[in-house]
């Protein structure tokens, strides 16, 4: 390597002539930035921009919640709870907030749930619909969720569901489980068949196996396809305008409609009603990111 | 189906428990009993029958009626009266289309290309770059709603941004950006590259783990510089990556209201309504719930052909590297 490098630079810093060659100080730059040693002011300038595009407007929100009404201040000192507290009290986002944990939740375990059975299948089975269910899959992801709300409030009125929170819990759930499915057959068939088929051996159920071998090493892609299910619900915004019309059945994303569409935005209860919203999938998102990458290249796409 | 296969092959296998005898699982599957896979699938299945399946055919076989809550005189077999409309006698189907297509390529191209420099820019090893990921990551977890909340306040003429840059002597005081038919695309444009970009950063950056490092290496040896390391190794190792999550956030671009219909809903003046906002608007607004479908079902027949010839042109899952 040495050799070569040396060569090139030769070519490169090549002197007119006789001048002997002092290849000390080109050779060593080449060889601290020979693989991917990048400039830090390469990666420290582009990422500062981009963390600014990305900060300021969450700052932005803090800011409006913080400070008191009428300030322009661009520090949000001294800090006031006011708008927290109308919001949650007046505004009902207290009772949106607990509606929406709910949808969150039940929508995290039913996911999961359904398409780890589903996903066990097609991983672990060659079955006769097993091509055509793989295509539905694929399919339903080019389904506009929006498209589908006459049709699916028609079934929900005709199930006597409108108004209650079932309802969203139902579409989120099988707006949700395609891609969990794809996804979470990915990491099982990631999980040698060998160590299910080693417990068999030892007298396991295939339950018993599945429980005790494959679920652990499932945690990554669990979490992301979970995380994923709650975080969707408790962003989404369609489902619960159309299906839930009552002020005590609602979710936050509608409650921050409403407040959005007020004749006279109250900017401060605006942004205090963001900064719930925003809480819940910050924690969650904090919590998961790094297995969120992990996951995903555990197999997930490519299946 | 599901039922009858399992009926039809249970003879072959009578009487086997979940016990399977390991080792001969797949293959002809006789260790295993036919039901299990079926059962497996079923809860997934029956509610995508029900939630999925039952409502896109409803939504085709609304196309062919008509059928609007205001006019139900009218109501009853339509033929194709519905897409003849479409077709020859309705202007706003085609501007919101063509809005629909440059929504669509201008968000997925720049997502694509400011996400890619993003995940080769975190993957480097520099100080703080576990709490650099998180926060470059974090508006992936961000919903259309709260997006739009989040950029009203920094957009507002009285109390944003551009009022603390007219301060500082950059542009005009109360500038709108949102209801300016020339700044508004830009205006949505950016609000949702904030949200979007993290998920190809994400994807892509879960892709790029997978590249044997001893490929750069190799190639560093050989005397190749960055660019060419990229060029050559890493843009085919992401190939496949990259097109399926374009596809995937095209579409999903293309069908996702929520940000739209929150910031803009469609306005000012009809420029930022997209198709599926368009029939939004017709079937909840205008009860017209027979145009709508039709409207709906020409979407997703366009949707579809787009994602087939995409798959097609760009050779996905071709033996490139």
């Amino acid at each position: 390597m040495t050799a070569a490098l040396a060569e090139t630079g030769d070519r490169r810093t090549a002197p007119p002539a006789g001048t002997p060659v002092t290849p000390q100080a080109p050779r060593r730059r080449r060889r601290t930035r020979a693989f991917d040693e990048v400039p830090r002011w390469q990666i420290y300038l582009p990422l500062g921009l981009y963390l600014l595009f990305t900060l300021v407007p969450f700052y932005w929100m803090l800011l409006f919640a913080l400070r008191p009404a009428g300030s322009t201040s661009l520090v949000p000192w001294p800090v006031t709870f006011e708008h927290f507290e109308k919001v949650w009290n007046e505004r009902s986002f207290g009772v949106f907030f607990q509606n929406s944990m709910l949808v969150g939740l039940a929508t995290l375990v039913t996911t999961t749930v359904i398409a780890l059975s589903g996903g066990y299948a097609l991983a672990r089975f060659d079955f006769r619909v097993k091509n055509a269910f793989m295509l539905a899959l694929l399919c339903s992801q080019f389904i506009p969720g929006a498209l589908m709300l006459v049709p699916l409030f028609e079934i929900f009125r005709n199930l006597r569901m409108i108004n209650s929170l079932e309802s969203v819990i139902i579409a989120e759930t099988v707006f949700q489980l395609p891609l969990s499915i794809i996804l979470i057959s990915g990491f099982i068939k990631n999980v040698p068949v060998s160590l299910e088929e080693a417990a068999w051996v030892d007298g396991c159920s295939r339950l018993r196996a599945f429980r005790a071998v494959v679920l652990p090493l499932l945690r990554p892609g669990l979490i992301a396809v979970g995380s994923f299910a709650f975080v969707h619900s408790w962003n989404h915004f369609l489902f619960a305008l159309m299906f839930l019309s009552e002020q005590d059945k609602q979710t936050i994303p509608v409650g921050l409609n409403t407040l959005i569409g007020a004749d006279s935005v109250d900017l401060g209860a605006l942004a205090a009603g963001g900064v719930i919203a925003a809480v819940p999938v910050v924690i969650v998102f904090a919590f998961i990111q790094k297995w969120l990458i992990t996951g995903f290249s555990a197999g997930a796409v490519k299946g | 189906m599901a039922p009858a296969a399992p009926a039809a092959t249970a003879a072959k296998t009578p009487g086997r428990t979940s016990r399977g005898a390991p080792g001969r699982r797949r293959g002809t599957g006789s260790s295993t009993p036919r039901r299990l896979p079926y059962l497996l699938i079923a809860p997934a299945g029956l509610l995508m029958l029900g939630f999925i399946a039952y409502p896109v055919l409803s939504v085709f076989y609304y196309s062919l009626q008509h059928y609007n809550v205001t006019k139900p005189w009218r109501d009853g077999f339509a033929g194709f009266d519905n897409f003849t409309r479409v077709f020859t006698d309705d202007p706003l189907f085609r501007d919101s289309l063509v809005f629909s297509a440059k929504w669509v390529v201008t968000e997925v191209s720049l997502q694509l290309l400011l996400g890619l420099g993003l995940a080769l820019l975190v993957n480097q090893t520099f100080v703080g770059r576990a709490v650099a990921r998180a926060m470059v990551f974090s508006p992936w977890a961000v919903s259309g709603v709260l997006t739009t909340t989040i950029w009203m306040l920094l957009y507002n003429p009285s109390t944003g941004v551009s009022r603390y840059l007219a301060d500082a002597g950059v542009g005009s005081y109360g500038t709108s950006v949102l209801s300016d038919t020339d700044t508004v695309f830009w205006a949505v444009v950016v609000t949702e590259l904030w949200r979007g970009v993290p998920f190809f950063a994400i994807l892509i950056l879960a892709d790029l783990q997978s590249v044997p490092k001893d490929l750069y290496e190799a190639a560093s040896v050989d005397g190749a510089g960055r660019l060419r390391q990229f060029v050559h190794i890493t843009l085919p190792h992401l190939k496949d990556a990259i097109i399926l999550s374009t596809l995937l956030r095209a579409v999903w671009e293309f069908n996702n209201v929520d940000l739209l219909y929150t910031l803009t809903g469609g306005g000012p003046a009809g420029v930022t309504t997209t198709l599926p906002l368009y029939v939004a608007n017709t079937g909840i607004e205008g009860h017209d719930f027979g145009y709508a479908s039709a409207l709906t079902t020409v979407a997703f027949v366009i949707l579809l052909f787009c994602s087939i010839l995409y798959l097609r042109l760009s050779k996905f899952g071709g033996d490139s590297r």
